[in-house]
């Protein structure tokens, strides 16, 4: 493997994978200090207004980073991947210029309104001002989708003479399918990551004896959208996006499942660890005929495994790929039991006491962020070895000039600048959690 | 379709360099304005609700000029490469420092974020003008329309060129005492008392700057591209653009001396973007020349996307642009006013 290769897409899965860690959480909190607010409004009272308040510092705090690891991934397609550029910009330059003209401008001019003009704004216009905020995060994500989702999924274009592909119908773009189902399904993901982070700070607080009434509601807000959310990011949404991937990438759907070979009545796998020298996974633990039923609706429909694609497809990571998928998946599955298991306690009202549940609650925080990252990883190491799907080799987009050495050198700048951004991020959320909501009054 | 979009884009950097440049300003002043850690909270307000919707016009200029002229967009990013990376993580250091230094009360803490706040503004506004510096020089493009420059050689302009060379690091300063004073011109407008007083003297101070650099840039573009005057030849209606800087930059000195520090403010912002537009029409038709053979260079002709792409782009950036209207001038009206020190929080409110 050419080594500048190797770096450039290191590069971009690092950061790009920092970077996500943070557009989730402000996603997903945009809507709940949506929520907060509407219930401050409608309640008349100033205890939701105070819980808005106090996740609307954690809000700005995420924000900030995600901003700033947000601006390298735009100037990345040129710097690092500038044949891709060349290539693909008479397409995907739509949705990229599209998301500067319709989301960032719209967040960066009100998210100071937001933060700090609620006395200027009164109530009503803070609210309106939290749904544009909530409207701006959420168009953003859908460009970067749409973009992503040709990279999936080509469509709405024409190879031009030099080589290069170009636009030949702009609603085919926007409304890809796959752009569409894999929106639904990363915006309830990120919906999932608010709520978990939500509930988790409130376990805090009831298990620490503090902040309780606040507590109490964080948990009754976060359990209830993530209860909705757990169960809608595998249906509809999930099972959209694997029928999508079974119809119109075999590779990835083979390798993903652990599928080496064609087979009518395919099982779904559990467990099991592939091993690609023998064509086979290790201890499997599977369920016989699954699989074919849940892709096709029939117990015996055949299911095309890896050996039925020429090996020059295949994604070149087929282990990170299928343990991508399977954490996921699994992570995916233990949200649905423990959102259930808090609702029903919820609803008995023996939640606040029961104190398994609020560690487990928690401690839970870390694994959507796990969830979010393993999906993307599936859909991106699954996309290899095309970077356009069936269009372009990833290979063949890299930049002629740019060269391993100057690559590493901002590589690992990368490396250290994202580390310091971690540490500062940890350290004044955990001071904002510390300080409590008690103590987000309005004083600004 | 080539000049328009070719404007849009100059028009979309124009309005970054006028709207983040002020801020920019206001960061390298931050430290020699600002004495006191209240006066720089003070400095800090001056911009904390208007920075960040700034910065976005680089942002979407950049993706407008994806859109428009992917083959540049390309080519220039990678050439670009160090530069870039740099400009990157500068604007990053600069962001989080005014986004984290409130967020603790403590004078370490501050100071820590005031240094390199302001560090990072002065570096940044040096690379963009290195940045037009590059571009304006000419870079050494191959047959397939890629280059690449390492951040400096031997400081001499050919043959094998660097991001840094005498040329581009005199475009660097220009661009440093433009800022400098663009900021101060800011500065005396949104505040009052010392810091007024300051930014004015400082004003006073950086137009010499402008004057001087700029004098020694415009002679060393003659020389070295003496070609960027044959549009003007050929079409002398552009010797506007150049007059009309001269009017911005005369109206500047004025301004400042009699205290019209608003009118100041606008005749630095005329003077920002006449000089762009100069630069841009000397240029036009390229958009990166090649220093290597000139048929290598890359045009509004040779690396504009195709037209259905940009006929649909012009309906959404219009729809795009008017809310974006809407959102500054609610933003700035909401905004206006000199800051008062007894505001309670760094985003002026």
């Amino acid at each position: 493997m050419n080594d500048a290769f190797l770096i450039d897409r290191l590069q971009f899965a690092f950061t790009v994978s920092f970077h996500y860690l943070f557009p989730q959480l402000t996603m997903g909190l945009a809507l709940l200090i949506v929520i907060l607010k509407y219930l401050a409004i409608k309640k008349k009272n100033d205890h939701y207004n105070n819980s808005a308040r106090f996740w609307a510092k954690i809000f700005g705090i995420n924000f900030a980073v995600g901003v700033v690891t947000g601006i390298p991934m735009e100037f990345q397609f040129g710097t690092n991947w500038a044949r891709f550029s060349t290539f693909a910009g008479g397409v995907i330059g739509q949705t990229l210029a599209m998301e500067g003209m319709f989301a960032f401008f719209l967040e960066s001019s009100f998210l100071g309104l937001f933060l700090y003009g609620e006395k200027k704004l009164g109530q009503t216009g803070h609210f309106i001002t939290s749904i544009l905020i909530f409207l701006g995060s959420w168009i953003s994500g859908y460009f970067i989708v749409a973009t992503n989702a040709w990279m999936q999924h080509p469509v709405g274009y024409a190879l031009s003479p030099d080589g290069s592909v170009h636009l030949t119908n702009f609603a085919d773009l926007i409304f890809n399918p796959w752009a569409i189902s894999q929106y639904s399904h990363n915006m309830i993901g990120a919906a999932i990551t608010a709520s978990f982070v939500m509930a988790s700070v409130g376990a805090y607080y009831l298990l620490a004896k503090r902040d309780t009434d606040y507590g109490k509601t964080f948990i009754r807000v976060g359990i209830t959208t993530g209860l909705i959310a757990s169960i809608l990011i595998i249906f509809p949404t999930g099972d959209f996006e694997a029928k999508n991937v079974a119809m119109h990438q075999g590779t990835k759907f083979a390798a993903m499942e652990g599928l080496f070979e064609t087979k009518q009545g395919a099982e779904l796998v559990i467990i099991g660890q592939p091993d690609l020298d023998k064509m086979k996974l290790d201890n499997p633990i599977h369920v016989p005929k699954l699989l074919s039923f849940l892709t096709y609706n029939r117990w015996n429909a055949e299911i095309k495994g890896l050996d039925a694609f020429p090996k020059e497809n295949w994604p070149d990571n087929i282990p990170l790929l299928y343990y991508g998928y399977h954490i996921m998946v699994g992570l995916g599955t233990i949200f649905i039991a423990i959102m259930i298991i808090s609702a029903l306690l919820l609803w008995k009202k023996k939640l606040f006491e029961t104190r398994w549940m609020l560690w487990i609650l928690m401690l839970s925080f870390p694994f959507p962020y796990i969830a979010n990252t393993a999906g993307w990883m599936t859909a991106e190491v699954g996309r290899q070895p095309w970077l356009v799907y069936g269009l372009m080799k990833t290979i063949n987009g890299t930049s002629p000039t740019v060269s391993a050495g100057n690559g590493l050198f901002t590589l690992l700048g990368f490396l250290g600048m994202y580390l310091v951004l971690g540490v500062l991020f940890l350290l004044l959320v955990i001071r904002t959690i510390n300080q409590g909501p008690s103590s987000a009054t309005q004083s600004h | 379709m080539e000049i328009l979009w070719f404007s849009i884009v100059a028009f979309m950097l124009a309005m970054y360099v006028v709207l983040d440049g002020f801020d920019l300003g206001v960061g390298i002043l931050h430290r020699i304005i600002g004495r006191t850690e209240e006066e720089r909270t003070m400095l800090i307000k001056t911009i904390g609700p208007v920075w960040d919707g700034n910065e976005v016009w680089l942002l979407a200029a950049g993706g407008t000029l994806y859109f428009a002229f992917p083959k540049f967009y390309a080519s220039s990013f990678s050439g670009f490469y160090l530069p870039l990376m740099i400009v990157l993580w500068l604007l990053m250091l600069r962001g989080i420092g005014i986004e984290f230094r409130h967020l603790i009360q403590n004078q370490m803490w501050k100071s820590f974020w005031d240094t390199v706040f302001s560090f990072a503004s002065i570096l940044l506004a040096i690379f963009f003008g290195a940045a037009l510096g590059n571009v304006v020089r000419g870079v050494p493009l191959n047959q397939d329309g890629y280059f690449f420059e390492p951040l400096w050689t031997t400081f001499t302009v050919i043959p094998e060129s660097g991001i840094l060379d005498w040329f581009t690091v005199i475009m660097g300063l220009v661009a440093f005492f433009t800022l400098m004073s663009h900021g101060a011109n800011y500065i005396a407008m949104k505040t009052d008392g010392v810091l007024q007083l300051r930014a004015r003297t400082t004003a006073k101070i950086s137009w010499w700057g402008i004057l001087l650099f700029s004098i020694i840039a415009l002679i060393a573009t003659t020389v070295i591209r003496p070609e960027v005057w044959r549009n003007y030849t050929d079409y002398p209606w552009g010797y506007l653009f150049p007059l009309g800087g001269f009017a911005g930059l005369v109206g500047m000195f004025m301004f400042i001396i009699k205290g019209k520090d608003t009118k100041a403010f606008l005749s630095s912002s005329l003077f920002i973007v006449m000089m762009l537009c100069a630069t841009a029409f000397g240029h036009f038709p390229n958009l990166l020349a090649a220093s290597t053979n000139q048929d290598y260079s890359i045009t509004v002709y040779n690396a504009l996307a195709h037209e259905y792409g940009l006929g649909v782009g012009i309906v959404w950036w219009i729809l795009g642009f008017v809310l974006t209207s809407g959102y500054f001038i609610y933003l700035y009206r909401s905004f206006k006013g000199k800051i008062a020190s007894t505001n309670l929080n760094d985003h002026g409110y």
